[in-house]
């Protein structure tokens, strides 16, 4: 049946939509610089002029399900072009997205696949499974790769609780859209080393909530402290990482309070250790 | 050789009309009604997969009589529009003014142009939010748009429900409870059968929920409303 005045298409997937209908919305449709591969200039300045970079993101595993947490940094080469970004997003009730790479795509990605999941949710009836979403994420990566030669990376973090498994999972990926399972933590951006050694030395299995989410800021805090392209909390514009925590009950914030606090436990500590 | 034979206008439409108003009478009704916390929306449905109702968008529901596979494939089509339109622009400018437009523009053209009309009546409801309006609009075969006041009724005998309705009003909005009582009694009175909690389909735009307004009612939670 076609309808003149609304899109036809007999697919549940808005990615699929956009990529045949639309594909000036999808992220790697704008074939602006055609085939010119970006010239690196340095580490911390790619692309052919200086974009917004999103760095340090990280995730845990605990009992009941998974601590996502971010920094709140974005850099343009030396530069700090944003010092309140957020790099974690709620993509549905059960499962969200933290991001590393430039900015913009990263965002357009993250806004795009909350419009996919609840697309898929509204036509079919029924939500997507946790592979089932960790899977199209990688299709929707894999798609980006033409904009990664141009030096627009998206590279993202997925977490989600599994419902019929019942436990929250933890998913990476690679710039060609390969998709890996973590068994226990991960964190990915330019402290993401530091952040992983951090969590490879404190982690154990079935940890509390609270010893998690702990863990989760250490780690982002000794990132910070390596990496330039990671902001710490910063105590005089009041700015702290940000953190969410997925289980069964579904998705919550971490109140910035209780990340504050937990903050101000982990600079007394050093302090005490330094001096 | 013999001659195509004339057929004036008016006669194909009529007969068109005739045909739809036929296919969409085979069916059973649909209510939407609006109630203090928001619209409630109640469709007579023995089937527990096969749904008349659905969320749109986040404060947007649909409903569909008639065919099946016609409606089906609208409500889809309303989705893509409204996801698109949010995604392109922001959340809050997806309206259902402008998708019930959309559905009247689609089902006006195929009235006219193509040989068989869609049998399908359809309900865009737009739940208000901080002092602004709830909005219902029906949208018939022919493309004919109606913006409708307090309650609508679509599919099987919808002039016999919408005369129960009115006789029963009260004057004041009613609560959930109250209103979801009405809309079965209406329902029951005029297929002159009981209706069992797991033979209704019932969902409503709760304006008190936070970001998606839509839910649905489980047969328990039906029973529960429609007891005490």
């Amino acid at each position: 049946m076609k309808l003149p005045f609304l899109p036809n298409h007999d697919d549940a997937s808005f990615f699929d939509f956009l990529t045949r209908h639309h594909p000036d919305l999808t992220p790697a449709g704008r074939s602006w610089t055609a085939s010119t591969p970006a010239p690196v200039e340095s580490p911390r300045a790619q692309g052919p002029v200086p974009i917004p970079l999103a760095t340090t993101v990280l995730a845990i595993k605990y009992q009941e399900g998974v601590v996502i947490a971010g920094d709140r940094r974005a850099t343009e080469g030396y530069q700090i072009a944003e010092r309140r970004i957020e790099k974690v997003f709620k993509i549905d009730e059960y499962s969200a997205m933290a991001i590393a790479g430039a900015a913009g795509p990263c965002i357009e990605m993250a806004k795009l696949f909350q419009t996919e999941l609840e697309h898929y949710e509204k036509l079919e009836g029924v939500q997507l499974s946790c592979e089932g979403k960790a899977n199209k994420l990688a299709q929707m990566v894999k798609a980006n790769l033409p904009m990664v030669f141009q030096g627009l990376v998206v590279m993202p973090l997925y977490v989600g609780y599994d419902l019929k498994r019942t436990e929250g999972r933890i998913f990476k990926y690679d710039l060609a859209g390969g998709r890996y399972e973590e068994s226990d933590y991960h964190a990915i951006g330019s402290g993401g080393k530091d952040a992983r050694n951090t969590m490879r030395e404190h982690f154990r299995k079935g940890m509390a909530e609270q010893d998690a989410l702990k863990l989760a800021l250490l780690a982002l805090y000794n990132a910070a402290d390596e990496d330039v392209g990671t902001g710490g909390p910063d105590l005089v514009r009041g700015i702290y990482p940000t953190a969410k925590i997925v289980n069964a009950t579904g998705i919550t914030d971490v109140a910035e309070q209780q990340i504050r606090g937990i903050f101000d436990v982990v600079l007394a500590t050093r302090h005490s250790k330094e001096s | 050789m013999p001659l195509p034979y004339y057929v004036s206008p008016e006669q194909m439409m009529q007969d068109k009309a005739e045909y739809a108003k036929k296919g969409i009478a085979k069916g059973r009704s649909i209510i939407v009604m609006e109630y203090v916390d928001g619209i409630l929306l109640a469709a007579d449905n023995p089937s527990a997969s096969l749904h008349k109702i659905s969320e749109v968008y986040d404060n947007i529901a649909f409903a569909g009589a008639g065919k099946y596979s016609e409606f089906e494939n609208l409500r889809k089509a309303g989705i893509r529009h409204a996801d698109l339109k949010g995604f392109m622009y922001s959340r809050e400018d997806v309206t259902a003014r402008s998708l019930a437009n959309g559905y009247s523009q689609s089902l006006g053209t195929i009235f006219s142009q193509e040989l068989k009309p869609l049998e399908v009546e359809i309900l865009v409801v737009q739940v208000g939010n901080n002092g602004h309006a709830n909005e219902i609009y029906r949208i018939s075969f022919d493309g004919s748009i109606i913006d409708e006041k307090n309650f609508a009724v679509i599919g099987g005998k919808s002039d016999a429900v919408q005369a129960v309705l009115k006789d029963k009003a009260a004057t004041q909005v009613p609560n959930l409870k109250a209103a979801l009582s009405l809309c079965v009694s209406a329902l029951e009175q005029t297929s002159n059968q009981k209706l069992p909690p797991e033979g209704l389909e019932v969902a409503a735009l709760d304006r008190t929920r936070d970001g998606r307004k839509f839910r649905r009612f489980s047969a328990f939670e039906i029973k529960q409303l429609l007891s005490a």
